[in-house]
């Protein structure tokens, strides 16, 4: 996939620290994404890629560095944080789907209480979204009667509704089993075919070859490489991408 | 138990204070208790901190020593209560730690995940906690909390060691003037005390029942 047209970033990390007690989970870490890019972050377990992604939407705080989206930095509370967690879609890897309410109303609570429209609006574009990714026949159901595939389905549409700028995936099909992984990737394809900027964290080798832009290579905090699909995965530069390649390359 | 018939009106009486006891205290504990557990889990240290202090504080004196607090200290610095509105005062910041506690462990039954979602869709604290937490807590959390109303029912007897006329005070002047006949009277108090907590109870249970079914 070619690379987007080059404009002024939508998010930028710079030197950004974070520990937990004595362990140094981010170091120095800094990155710029594009609109419309699509960057796979991978990297071995504990590397620092979820706390990353928590990092963007400031579910996890900082210790020094800054994070710019569309050129303001996160807040560190208050209604400011709301708004800008309202324009950040996250997709976890457990779902997190509202358990006491229908898939409908998971996807409308927020466009509903943060975006104020109307609930006709609300359930209006939800129908569409859950059309979009293939389970507007579910919309009455609650979430633990839906398979994994799903629920994450659900999620994604939940985040979309309420139009972010940027979509962080962290590890959105780990959780699932073999047989429902693509269904979500093939959704989660189509949404960087429209464009939509997204962060994904995964080791599906075959979505970051189809979708992605950039590879993002995370070792014990540090970004290691930052490149192509093809580039990495055909010629990892690190001899710590190299074992890491050879390690799930042999599963 | 002529003596019970007979007095209707005296136990009534009682009963009636113990009901009205109950349910304000209730009234006003329970919205209290919902803002001490939201100040526990609140992201401002300071809100958390108070919030524990209290807790602790209350849950472990007896609720005795609330009232002789009241009845003994306050006259001292100038305020003088009501009995009644003295006895609702000390039920409720007695009770109202207990309220909190319960609504806590309800809360913490809630998985993380959950709050985190709410939150990423960028819904605020109150919102999070209003929309999200609390109505998955309310499941775990309707049985411990009528277990502290049936203990609050029980507590309001307290109250009739300091010129407040409960049950209990109905009871004493029934068994004083009916020296005979003492263990009907005080029958008759259980079974209005009874009258109370056992709804209460099937209430918990029921609640315990249909939740488990639609879980
Ligand atoms: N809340 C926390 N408290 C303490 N340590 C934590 C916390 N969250 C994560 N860590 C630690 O920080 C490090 C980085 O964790 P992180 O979850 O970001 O890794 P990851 O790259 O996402 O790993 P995985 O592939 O297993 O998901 C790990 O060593 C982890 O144990
Ligand atoms: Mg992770």
């Amino acid at each position: 996939m070619g690379q987007p047209a080059q404009t002024d970033s939508l998010l930028v990390i710079e030197r950004v620290n974070k520990h937990f007690g004595a362990l140094h989970v981010l170091k120095e870490v800094s990155l710029r994404v594009a609109p419309g890019e699509v960057v796979v972050v991978i990297g071995p377990s504990g590397s620092g890629k979820s706390t990353l992604c928590r990092a963007i939407n400031r579910l996890e705080t900082i210790d020094d560095g800054t994070i710019t989206i569309d050129g303001a930095e996160i807040p560190s509370e208050g209604a400011g944080l709301a708004t800008l967690r309202a324009d950040v879609g996250m997709v976890f890897q457990s779902f997190n789907l509202f358990a006491h309410l229908t898939v409908l109303e998971n996807v409308t609570l927020g466009p509903i209480k943060v975006r104020k429209l109307s609930k006709a609006a609300a359930e209006e574009r939800a129908l569409v979204l859950l059309n979009r990714v293939g389970v507007a026949n579910q919309a009455q159901k609650h979430p633990a009667q839906l398979s994994g595939g799903q629920q994450q389905r659900v999620a994604i549409a939940r985040a979309l509704a309420m139009e972010p700028k940027l979509m962080l995936f962290d590890e959105p099909t780990s959780a699932l089993d073999p047989e429902m992984i693509n269904e979500v990737l093939d959704v989660m394809i189509g949404l960087a075919k429209d464009g939509m900027t997204m962060i994904v964290v995964t080791h599906e080798m075959g979505f970051a070859r189809k979708a992605a832009h950039r590879v993002v290579f995370m070792a014990d905090g540090e970004i290691v490489e930052d490149t192509t699909p093809s580039e990495f995965f055909d010629r990892p530069n690190s001899p710590r991408a190299k074992e890491f390649l050879s390690k799930i390359l042999t599963g | 138990m002529g003596v019970i018939s007979g007095n209707l009106p005296l136990y009534l009486q009682g009963f009636g204070t113990t009901l009205f006891l109950l349910l304000i205290t209730t009234v006003i504990a329970l919205p209290l208790g919902v803002v001490i557990a939201a100040m526990r889990i609140s992201p401002i240290a300071s809100l958390r901190t108070s919030a524990a202090v209290y807790t602790e504080v209350l849950r472990n004196t007896p609720l005795t020593l609330v009232f002789f607090f009241e009845a003994f200290v306050l006259p001292k610095l100038g305020t003088r209560l009501d009995f009644e509105v003295g006895a609702i005062v000390a039920l409720t910041l007695y009770t109202a730690p207990f309220f909190a506690e319960a609504i806590r462990s309800g809360i913490n039954s809630v998985p993380v995940g959950q709050a985190e979602a709410a939150r990423s869709i960028g819904l605020g604290f109150t919102q999070t906690v209003m929309l999200v937490v609390l109505p998955q807590a309310i499941r775990s959390v309707i049985p411990p909390l009528v277990n502290v109303i049936i203990a609050l029912t029980k507590n309001t007897s307290v109250a009739s060691g300091f010129f407040v006329f409960t049950l209990v005070s109905a009871g004493q002047r029934l068994a004083s003037a009916n020296g005979d006949q003492v263990i009907a009277v005080l029958v008759g108090v259980a079974v209005f005390y009874v009258i109370i907590t056992i709804p209460l109870g099937r209430f918990a249970d029921w609640f315990e029942k249909r939740v488990a079914v639609t879980r």
